[in-house]
């Protein structure tokens, strides 16, 4: 599904990702760990389309087809869903019909008709119970004075509404309670089939108790320096980034 | 010959036309004087620093209107606010036209200021309301002296209009270039209410200068809603003056839509003659290519416990100017005063420029006033965080610039015209989604 090569992404010429590898398939779930200022949300922005990363070397392969030059809507149209680490609050435009903008944009582009009323609101109501979302947050501005709770639950929301083939969830548990971490989990673990895959951007652990990865790789100065399965991840928890650091500078 | 020396001499022309034996004969008389000693103002006047009236005033325009032409309804529907019952006041050319009015004298006086100067009943009401709020400058004072057609508008005591009252000057291109000069007078007594929407529009690309002067006496907890849809070709130009006296415990908000227009000169002057008053300024501009828009205001607070909010936003594209000039004058007896302004802006393109400029002039010392402008650009964070889930640049950037926008929106009172100026502001961003935010 997702494979990149090589892949080399700066920022106003300062070199971030510096030959990433990586292959994702059908049906599995990803971790990527490492510590801060390793590279992780860059690459997470970078496979979403963000255009101020530009990308000299390498590449992204989605569903076999090379993806740089797409724009983040094309991408998006495409199944790639990112879960932001900080998403923006868009005052003035609420939950609700930021979500119809977005599934009938996204409808627009595969040349379907809108999304009939009823059908939206059905749906609306089956995801949003799916992450114990009230009524009244989904009339709100988007994310406008969400706790850091409400913006993760609401980006899972997000994710359930427009299903994607491909979901990054960059540090979704960073902020977050245990019933707030337990729920987000949970809708990720409902959504997850054979068809989609999951990318889990995290810097601990924790997350991975609940959304259980088949492979956890370490990223560290813009390079996939480690993987390893699950016992991995235990293995980081308990011991730091220290000895990997040392691994890699030898 | 200038346009300043073409008016100056049209002048008794005019007036041998017209009325000479009006009542407001004197008035003009002193007005065409005023206006021959000031002429057009200049940039070297602070309150017109950042507006130039050069590239309108060249053009040779027919001065006052000699002869009636008809449209047909088809033609101007798509410029009212057709599906809400309306009593209308439409002018074609600077002429009435009763064919597309619906006017009324039961209760209430919904008519046109020709027929009120005419008529022996009316008059002593118009003599002891009109020109009474104006500014003596230079382009009220020209619109005074050619004053002869607008709306006359009276509202009784305690009466409540059900039915707003559209106002609309049509241009039909039959001269190829056409100044004209409404002159609106209106009059809401105690505990009346009225809603007005006010409109100029030209339907061919000839040239058009419109130099409109309105007039609304406001009684005591009288309420006024005022809208203004501006969404003109791209030659015509407008400049408009508004002056709106206050009386005690009255509302009174006008709400200005700025989309279409070559230039556009908004002079909206509130005075507060009565305590615990409300007044409510709100604007949305969008405006590029070579647009120019002006708006300056002026809240007057001359009696305690008064209120008075100013919002203004603006959106500019291409090479177009704004300019916010808004003066709060507190006078020293107006004590309790809440006086709020607010004007937010966002370039999207590097070659367009905004020039805002609150004034405070503060004479009590328990007041409580704020202002604030802001010149931004949309935010690229939001804008990738809403491609990201699938949203298209343009759409995305047509979202965010409404939903900044769309607090202005709020405190408009017929849904309507709510969903009129929604849909002007997607076209005008040219993409079609619904803003049902």
């Amino acid at each position: 599904m997702l494979k990149i090569n090589n892949l080399h992404a700066s920022v106003e010429d300062k070199e971030i990702l510096k030959g990433v590898n990586l292959e994702v398939k059908p049906g599995e779930v990803h971790a990527i760990m490492g510590p801060n200022g390793s590279g992780k949300s860059t690459l997470s922005s970078v496979i979403a389309g963000k255009e101020e990363y530009e990308v000299s070397e390498g590449e992204i392969l989605f569903e076999n087809e090379n993806i740089d030059e797409l724009s983040a809507e094309e991408r998006a149209h495409k199944g790639v869903f990112l879960s932001f680490q900080y998403p923006v609050e868009i005052p003035g435009v609420s939950v609700t019909n930021f979500m119809k903008t977005a599934i009938n944009e996204s409808r627009k582009a595969k040349g379907l008709d809108e999304m009939p009323a009823k059908d939206m609101l059905k749906l609306i109501k089956e995801k949003s119970e799916l992450l114990e979302i009230d009524r009244k947050f989904l009339s709100r501005s988007l994310n406008e004075g969400f706790s850091g709770g409400e913006k993760k639950r609401n980006e899972i929301f997000q994710m359930a509404m427009l299903e994607p083939k491909l979901a990054i969830l960059d540090e979704t548990d960073s902020g977050l309670d245990i019933d707030a971490l337990r729920i987000v989990a949970n809708g990720v673990n409902k959504l997850k089939n054979e068809n989609n895959a999951v990318v889990v951007i995290t810097h601990y652990q924790r997350l991975l108790d609940h959304i259980v990865p088949d492979f956890v790789h370490v990223l560290y100065n813009g390079k996939i320096v480690k993987s390893g399965t699950k016992e991995l991840a235990f293995e980081l928890e308990e011991k730091g980034y220290d000895w990997i650091k040392e691994e890699v500078n030898k | 010959m200038s346009l300043k020396d073409k008016l100056v001499t049209s002048f008794l022309a005019f007036e041998n036309q017209t009325d000479i034996d009006s009542p407001i004969h004197e008035i003009r008389v002193e007005a065409i004087k005023e206006f021959e000693e000031k002429g057009f103002p200049s940039k070297k006047e602070e309150s017109w620093k950042y507006t130039s009236l050069n590239s309108v005033t060249k053009e040779d325009y027919s001065v006052f209107p000699k002869k009636e032409y008809a449209l047909e309804y088809k033609d101007v529907k798509p410029y009212l606010i057709h599906d809400i019952e309306s009593y209308k006041i439409i002018f074609i050319d600077g002429k009435y036209s009763s064919h597309l009015s619906e006017t009324t004298h039961d209760k209430i006086d919904v008519c046109i200021l020709s027929s009120a100067l005419a008529k022996a009943k009316y008059n002593d009401r118009v003599m002891s309301y009109f020109n009474k709020i104006t500014n003596k400058d230079s382009l009220t004072s020209l619109n005074t002296a050619f004053s002869s057609e607008g709306a006359f508008i009276h509202i009784p005591k305690g009466t409540v209009v059900e039915k707003p009252i559209q106002i609309i000057n049509f241009v039909t291109g039959h001269e190829s270039a056409l100044m004209l000069q409404p002159r609106n007078l209106i009059i809401v007594d105690d505990n009346a209410q009225l809603q007005v929407i006010e409109r100029h529009q030209s339907l061919t690309d000839n040239a058009v200068l419109t130099n409109v002067v309105s007039e609304v006496f406001a009684g005591n907890n009288a309420v006024i809603d005022w809208y203004k849809i501006q969404n003109d070709k791209q030659n015509a130009s407008l400049i408009d003056h508004t002056f709106i006296d206050q009386k005690r415990d009255s509302n009174c908000s006008v709400h200005t839509f700025t989309f279409g227009g070559k230039l556009v000169r908004n002079n909206l002057n509130f005075f507060q003659n009565g305590t615990h008053v409300e007044s409510t300024l709100k604007g949305v501009t969008i405006i590029g290519e070579k647009q120019h828009v002006d708006h300056n205001t002026l809240v007057h607070h001359i009696e305690p416990n008064c209120e008075s909010h100013q919002d203004y936003k603006g959106i500019f594209n291409d090479r177009s100017t704004g300019v916010f000039n808004g003066k709060v004058v507190v006078e020293k007896e107006a004590q309790k005063t809440n006086a709020f302004q607010a004007n937010n802006n966002i370039l999207i393109s590097d070659k367009a420029t905004v020039n805002t400029k609150p004034q405070l002039e503060i004479f009590a010392d328990d007041v409580k006033c704020s202002h604030g402008c802001t010149i931004g650009q949309l935010d690229e964070n939001a804008l990738f965080y809403m491609q990201s889930r699938g949203i298209p640049v343009k759409e995305a950037k047509a979202l965010l610039m409404y939903a900044f926008a769309n607090n202005v929106l709020e405190s408009v009172r017929i849904p309507e015209i709510k969903q009129r100026v929604k849909s002007l502001i997607a076209n005008k961003l040219g993409v079609n989604i619904g803003f049902d935010l």
